[in-house]
């Protein structure tokens, strides 16, 4: 049954939204949480076990301190308090993923507590989001159902379970109820999980995938009459795992529970799911009392202490954060806010600094980048990263146009056949046959042949109008197969009109 | 008798010194432990598994490594057999905890107490029998046998460790580790004349003990003498980086304290009788054998006073809340889907892992275990969790600093390791209370953290034996050690030989 929805400019009109984020951020330590078996994305099903990440009877959680320093660094990049004294404690559930029967998380005591992340929005304003905490836990191994329609275990013959992922490290970050954001709740969000993932990425303590998983979030969503009211019921949106989708859940779910309210029907406080091929979210569970998990702290491991000499330690060394990074490179490249945020929106920062790095000039690197190259990865509905084609690539690219080897036509057609995994560029350029005509001899005819076929044109140009100079050197292009240089045979011609 | 009887009657450094003269070998050690176990266990049944085949290998091995002369930084105890309770996990030997659930599990790792224990090339003569993943002070919640009491075998031999207490009493095993999380090393060796130790909480690893209530659980020696559970907390001893909870700290001088012991001299040594420990509800031939052994150490030079630990009596009850609390999340991975017993669901109801997991408990545990489970999971719940583990956590704090202030004034704290002898079976297994009245002595240790033993202090009127428990401070298990060898001297020198000479053992005179 669909949902009944408003309109999103009536529904934030009518109601505030409020609205929460619950962010999971797997850590890409070498080892598990509490034991030294290995993490690898995609291991065989079962391999990455040792008898504390199977939960044997006798087995013991010992904390891996490269999380912990992770998890300290995360709390020092949000602003937070980080507690001298943390500690773990037990999550009682069954569940077949669950090695123990509990998940060892925090709870009373989180490692990181009552920081903020300011953000940056369309319009180049700041807005501030309170972080209420940013904990340790570990993750649940992963259950697949077996010939169930969709994968759901509703209709499954069987269910396998495989604990690779059980027992690798999270964080879970917590926003503290994000009020204010009116109208643009979705675009703060989104900014929000994207300034999150740029910093996790330039802290280099997760890989940040949201499509493998490594960062998913869980979306709450409440509205009230007023910002004078007190807090609506909300709904948990989980496991939100694309950046789009959580910003359509949060503009859907605005819209659902408005449309709701608007009938004098109650919000259930429950979980449900964004649904990318409906493109709404679906009810799940509702929340009840039985919901208890028996949270007590976990005997197994002592509180974890933290003195300020080793987060001083953690302090020296942290890496410049992705919103000084940007002013500086801002600078640094002579770029305006508005090419600034559109090299962010199309995630081209890191990839553009690279090319630099690799010898081109910050201009060539955004064009190529900001163009053609976004340009194909839209096509393919793809990322940036994922095409067949480097900063490196990118670079040499611009050396052969700054050395006059190529010129705009070539250096495209260039591009593209490394877009096409024809190689690199000196390959693409080498298979081709890819050069520009250098045999002034050769254009000159060219340019004879052309201003002789378009008398009109050779008469306007004489006269000292320039405007049609675009069709002699488009003739002159034909004729020579795009491997003559623009500029050259603008020349060329003017020298020809004028005498 | 025969030389196999003379030699399973010695003690463990007796053996270990044979050893090393090459006077008898690992392997005629073993051979007559084994011996004396198929004899012995039809009327005894400590055991669960005797691993022969395996442990004859491991004798083998180590006198192949003493006649080449290899054994050179192995401890004292060296070559010497041992049993293990059940709730220690031993690779390639099946490890149940005396529990149905876990029937036919063969661990694939070691607790790292066995593989010092193999390292010390000491073979394990098998799993001794326990009360149900260590729960109870009987031995007669185990899921297979109950183990009987080699003093009089209508008795229990205590609980839950009775299993490896009747093995080291009955000369089925030089010696034996135990597991105390409320004194399940320390009653049955009351129970069962035996020597029974809890060492400071984090001073042998937990790491594959199975778990009961982790904050309270301990590894530690069963032996016949004080030397002999000296020499094996040595070998357990020691900090592991894959326990937490163990403290980073070198095993303390407890051989060296027991051989000091021996000399009977505890001038300078201060001994403090815990006030709360008894009177009403303790056996007045248990007190009459307690206060024998004070005015012996009172002999031996030592300066006995009274001292008041104020919050002892409010401890059994904060146990009895803390303890299932842990149970109950400890025992949650016990659910079918990894190892262990799988029951599913009867024809009709869904096949699902949720109701297969509850058929599985269901069928798995037994009562005792179950009422741990379900008084732990209330204390735990919300809405109760203050009132209930909240308290008991200050409880525990409180006996904490009444064992602090208690030292600043003695070095040793001595009470009766339990208010009675050995009952018997069936006698307290109706009423759950009154059995864990029993354990008021021995949970103190655990709910404070300090190290605790039991010696034995002669019979009762019965026949039965009776235990003397000392306590010492948190790492300085040698205080105990010292007034305990030097107790165990002066009683034998007044019965004129160990209590175990009046035992009478009709499985070896057979022999």
């Amino acid at each position: 049954m669909a949902d009944k929805l408003m309109k999103f400019s009536e529904a934030v009109k009518k109601y505030d939204p409020v609205i929460g984020l619950e962010t999971h951020v797997e850590l890409s330590t070498n080892t598990k949480l509490f034991c030294p078996a290995h993490v690898e994305f995609g291991g065989e099903p079962n391999t990455q076990l040792t008898p504390v990440s199977l939960g044997l009877p006798g087995s013991l959680p010992v904390i891996n301190k490269t999380a912990v320093d992770y998890a300290i660094k995360l709390g020092l990049a949000l602003h937070c308090e980080i507690a001298e004294w943390s500690q773990f404690a037990r999550k009682n559930y069954f569940y077949p993923d669950m090695p123990r029967d509990y998940q060892i998380s925090q709870y009373d005591k989180p490692t990181n507590g009552n920081g903020y992340l300011d953000v940056e929005l369309d319009d180049g304003s700041i807005f501030r989001v309170p972080i209420e905490r940013a904990h340790i836990e570990d993750d649940a191994g992963k259950n697949t159902h077996i010939g169930g329609a969709d994968g759901r275990i509703e209709g499954a013959d069987h269910s396998l379970v495989d604990y690779n992922r059980a027992g690798v490290p999270l964080i879970e970050i917590v926003t503290k109820p994000i009020e204010g954001v009116g109208d643009r709740a979705a675009e703060i969000a989104g900014a929000y999980m994207r300034t999150l993932r740029d910093i996790v990425r330039a802290l280099n303590i997760s890989h940040a995938r949201m499509e493998q998983g490594n960062m998913r979030a869980d979306v709450n969503v409440s509205l009230r009459p007023s910002p004078s009211d007190p807090y609506g019921t909300r709904s948990e949106t989980k496991n939100v795992n694309s950046f789009r989708g959580i910003e359509k859940t949060i503009t859907y779910e605005i819209r659902r529970q408005a449309a709701r309210l608007d009938e004098g029907k109650e919000i259930l406080q429950e979980t449900r799911h964004w649904d990318e091929s409906t493109q709404t979210t679906a009810g799940g569970r509702v929340k009840t009392d039985a919901d208890d998990y028996r949270y007590f702290p976990d005997p197994d491991l002592v509180m974890l202490h933290i003195t300020k000499e080793h987060i001083e330690e953690m302090k020296a060394q942290m890496p410049e954060m992705p919103r000084e990074r940007r002013n500086r490179l801002k600078a640094e490249w002579g770029l305006t806010d508005l090419q600034m945020r559109d090299i962010i929106n199309a995630d081209a920062l890191d990839l553009i600094e690279e090319t630099v790095k690799a010898g081109a000039k910050a201009a060539g690197a955004r064009k190529w980048w900001l163009g053609e190259i976004s340009r194909a990865a839209n096509a393919k509905e793809v990322s940036l990263e994922e095409l067949p084609i480097t900063p490196a690539d990118v670079a040499e690219v611009e050396k052969l146009i700054a050395a006059g080897k190529l010129n705009d036509k070539l250096a495209k057609q260039t591009v593209a056949g490394v877009l096409a995994g024809e190689g690199t560029p000196a390959e693409v350029v080498k298979k081709h046959g890819y050069q520009v005509v250098e045999d002034t001899g050769a254009i000159e005819k060219a340019v004879d042949d052309a201003l002789a076929a378009n008398p009109d044109v050779a008469e306007k140009l004489k006269s000292g109008n320039m405007k049609p100079m675009g069709v002699i050197i488009g003739a002159v292009m034909k004729a020579t197969r795009g491997q003559a240089d623009a500029k050259a045979v603008t020349k060329i011609v003017m020298s020809k009109v004028k005498s | 008798m025969t030389d196999a009887t003379e030699l399973v009657k010695l003690s463990a450094a007796e053996m270990a010194a044979k050893i090393r003269n090459k006077e008898v070998s690992s392997r005629e050690l073993t051979e007559a432990h084994l011996d004396v176990i198929e004899k012995a266990e039809p009327s005894i049944d400590a055991f669960l598994k005797v691993s022969a085949e395996t442990a004859l290998a491991e004798a083998d091995a180590f006198d192949k490594k003493n006649a080449a002369g290899e054994t050179e930084g192995l401890p004292e105890l060296a070559g010497v057999p041992i049993a293990i309770k059940d709730m220690i996990v031993t690779k390639g030997i099946e490890t149940t905890a005396a529990s149905k659930i876990l029937e036919g599990w063969v661990p694939p790792y070691d607790a790292t107490v066995i593989s010092k224990i193999k390292a010390a090339g000491m073979p394990i003569l098998g799993k001794t029998n326990l009360d149900e993943f260590a729960q109870g002070s009987s031995t007669e919640h185990s899921a297979y046998k109950t183990t009987k009491n080699p003093w009089n075998t209508e008795h229990v031999p205590g609980g839950s460790g009775g299993g490896s207490a009747s093995a080291v009493g009955a000369f089925e095993a030089p010696i034996a580790l135990g597991t105390d999380t409320g004194g399940s090393i320390r009653q049955p060796g009351a129970f069962t004349g035996t020597v029974g130790v809890k060492p400071t909480y984090g001073g042998v690893s937990r790491f594959g003990a199975i778990a009961m209530a982790s904050s309270l659980d301990q590894i530690g020696p069963v032996s016949r003498t004080v030397l002999d559970a000296a020499l094996l907390h040595e070998v357990i001893g020691g900090h592991d980086k894959r326990d937490s909870t163990s403290i980073p700290r070198e095993v303390p001088p407890v051989v060296a304290a027991a051989r000091e012991g021996l000399k009977m001299d505890l001038k300078g040594v201060k001994v403090g009788l815990i006030k709360e420990l008894g009177g009403e509800g303790f056996q007045p031939d248990v007190e009459a054998r307690f206060n024998e052994s004070v005015k012996l150490l009172e002999d031996m030079g030592a300066e006995v006073v009274e001292i008041s630990c104020p919050h002892f009596p409010a401890a059994l009850g904060a146990y009895y809340i803390i303890m299932p609390s842990e149970v109950s999340s400890n025992l949650a991975r016990y659910d079918g889907m990894r190892y262990g017993l799988r029951v599913m669901p009867p024809a009709g109801v869904p096949q699902t892992a949720a109701n297969m997991m509850a058929y599985t408990r269901e069928a798995g545990f037994g009562d005792e275990v179950k009422r741990r489970i379900i008084l732990g999971t209330y204390a735990l719940s919300a809405g109760y969790y203050d009132a209930w583990y909240g308290s008991a956590q200050k409880v525990r704090t409180l006996i904490i600093e009444d064992f602090a202030k208690a030292f600043e004034q003695v070095d040793v704290l001595v009470s009766p390791t339990a208010p009675t002898t050995a009952f018997k079976f069936g006698e307290k297994t109706a009423d759950p209370i009154t059995m864990y009245l029993g354990d008021v002595a021995t949970i103190p240790a655990n709910m404070g953290g300090v190290p605790a033993m039991s010696i034995p202090a002669g019979l009762s009127e019965e026949g039965l034996p009776v235990g003397f428990q000392f306590f010492a401070p948190q790492m300085q298990d040698e205080k105990m050690y010292k007034p305990a060898a030097a107790l165990e001297a002066a009683l034998e020198g007044k019965w004129g030989g160990p209590v175990w000479n009046s035992l009478k053992t009709p499985w070896l005179d057979e022999a």
